[in-house]
């Protein structure tokens, strides 16, 4: 279980989406989704590959338009927003891709100094600099400044990721399946800096994943993704004390892994 | 009354492919249309990425010489070597200089270093920006609240349209060089003699006419990639696809600007 994370504000609600929809085609990815995050909490988004997850964290960032539906982040309407004010509220939002999406002809001192520069033209070289190796100790990769993407590991490269956006201070941040496709003690460092994170940088998350394990360790709500609706939600226990089959299938496989 | 049906099934049928491809083809119009009104509603906007420009203006050029040198001089060695024996026959081979540089500079080398360039730095781009879409490194640009419009298309788009006629201008200077060894080799004219004959024939229009048609190319060239590449889709398959289509799209593209500006320009002569 999660150890006790910072106190979530209940009264200041940071992303709020109704009735969202979403299809590709003929194929109804998303079909009503409802969600509130609360000021400092992280929430999990489990659901099986192919739910659309990616699609649904994509819409909330603003890459992909909903056919219906309101998504507000930090109490503005995305869809009503011109380009100026999608640039100043997204500032305030980190996304870490499923894919990492590091910049692969820059090493990974400029993956960082690429969003700070264009954001903060006040900073002298010299802050950039130490607000670069800052943020890379925080990640615990300061050794990997002069190396390219395509050096690193698929763990590192998601740490440095995260410590892309983690560099203009976002107040919002989306994880889409921090650890996918890593190794089990990988995972749980991933899982420790995104509990470090909300901490230090006091932030409020959605974490996508498909990994329960990291579900337990970050969320403090969980809700499952099924059939393009949220049809269960709350603490990690309240989630998984049921009967319904498409819950149990994913729990079971967990304690097989476990 | 059966066979009736059965054949105009098909037949509609095509008919509604028919419609989907005319409507697509006209979005697609559009897209092209929406991209360049990006470029210039952006390209006069700052933060500018002088920098990246200059990076940029470097990879396309520098890294071209060497081909456009080996082009440039075969051509001018070849293209001299062939002329001759006509000339030769009427005793005209003293109009062979100004006959070479009409040759190239009107014609040949805004065509030629276009053509070599959309192979090589067209497809370059297309395949650049699509990877970069593929893999999602243009939305992270896009959510990291930096512009990667202007960061990637505005600085390829101007670089590669100030670095060609700079390119041709070096082409037709280096394949007016092969055109003189040839002649220094058969006449043992000297290189002042061949320069001024050279020139003779070559008006303000012609170096204007040229030099206009590289800006327009290098445009070209550098649009279509870019368009091709930030657009791609279907993941790695995209690719390739996208270096493709922005070679061959911007060679035809060049050859029909080729066709329309050369005959304003005689219109003027
Ligand atoms: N651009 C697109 N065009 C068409 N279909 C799409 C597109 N993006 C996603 N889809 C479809 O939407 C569905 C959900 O995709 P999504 O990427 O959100 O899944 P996911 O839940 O993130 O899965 P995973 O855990 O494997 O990442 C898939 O069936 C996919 O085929
Ligand atoms: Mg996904």
């Amino acid at each position: 279980m999660k150890s006790a994370g910072p106190k979530i504000d209940r009264n200041t609600i940071v992303i709020s989406i109704k009735d969202l929809q979403k299809s590709f085609g003929e194929m109804n990815v998303l079909r009503g989704i409802d969600l509130d995050l609360y000021k400092g909490e992280n929430v999990v988004i489990l659901g099986r590959s192919g739910s659309g997850k990616s699609v649904l964290i994509k819409i909330i960032a603003g890459l992909l338009k909903p056919d219906s539906g309101m998504v507000k982040l930090l109490g503005s309407e995305i869809n009503n927003l011109d380009k100026k004010e999608l640039l100043a509220l997204r500032l305030k939002i980190g996304f870490s891709f499923q894919s990492s999406a590091l910049y692969d002809g820059m090493s990974v001192w400029e993956n960082l100094q690429f969003p700070l520069v264009r954001n903060r033209r006040d900073l002298t070289k010299k802050q950039v600099n130490e607000t670069i190796e800052q943020v890379l100790n925080d990640v615990g990769l300061l050794q990997t400044i002069d190396q390219m993407p395509a050096e690193l590991s698929g763990g590192q490269k998601k740490r440095i990721g995260i410590a892309r956006m983690l560099i203009l201070h976002p107040e919002i941040i989306l994880y889409d399946e921090p650890t996918g496709g890593l190794d089990p003690v990988t995972c749980v460092e991933i899982n420790n800096l995104i509990n470090k994170v909300q901490l230090q940088y006091n932030t409020s998350s959605i974490i996508i994943t498909h990994d329960l394990s990291c579900a337990k360790s970050t969320g403090d709500r969980i809700v499952m993704l099924s059939d393009g609706i949220f049809f269960r939600q709350g603490s990690f226990e309240e989630v998984f004390n049921t009967d319904d089959e498409r819950v149990k299938s994913f729990y079971n496989y967990y304690i097989l892994n476990q | 009354m059966d066979t009736a049906l059965k054949n105009s099934q098909p037949h509609q049928k095509s008919g509604t492919l028919q419609r989907k491809k005319i409507a697509s083809f006209f979005v697609s119009v559009y897209d092209v249309y929406k991209f360049i009104a990006g470029f210039f509603k952006e390209v006069f906007t700052g933060p500018y990425e002088f920098k990246e420009i200059v990076r940029q203006c470097y990879e396309i050029g520098c890294k071209s010489l060497a081909i456009i040198t080996l082009t440039a001089f075969i051509t001018g060695i070849v293209f001299t070597k062939q002329s001759r024996p006509s000339l030769s026959e009427f005793g005209a081979t003293s109009w062979l200089p100004s006959l070479i540089a009409i040759a190239i500079v009107r014609a040949l080398a805004p065509l030629m270093t276009a053509l070599v360039i959309a192979g090589k730095v067209g497809s370059n781009m297309g395949a650049e920006l699509a990877s970069m879409r593929v893999t999602e490194q243009i939305d992270a640009m896009e959510v990291s609240s930096t512009n990667p419009f202007k960061f990637l298309v505005i600085t390829r788009v101007l670089a590669i349209t100030i670095t060609l006629p700079v390119l041709v201008t070096y082409f037709a200077f280096l394949g007016l060089a092969g055109a003189y060894l040839n002649v220094h080799h058969n006449e043992s004219t000297s290189f002042t003699t061949f320069m001024t004959n050279a020139f003779v024939k070559i008006s303000f229009l012609d170096l204007f006419s040229s030099l206009f048609r590289s800006v327009v190319y290098g445009f070209t060239i550098g649009i279509t990639g870019c368009f091709k590449g930030y657009n791609a889709k279907q993941g790695t398959v995209g690719v390739g696809r996208a270096a493709n289509s922005a070679v061959v799209i911007s060679m035809f593209l060049i050859f029909i600007e080729e066709m329309v500006i050369v005959q304003i320009v005689n219109y003027f002569r």
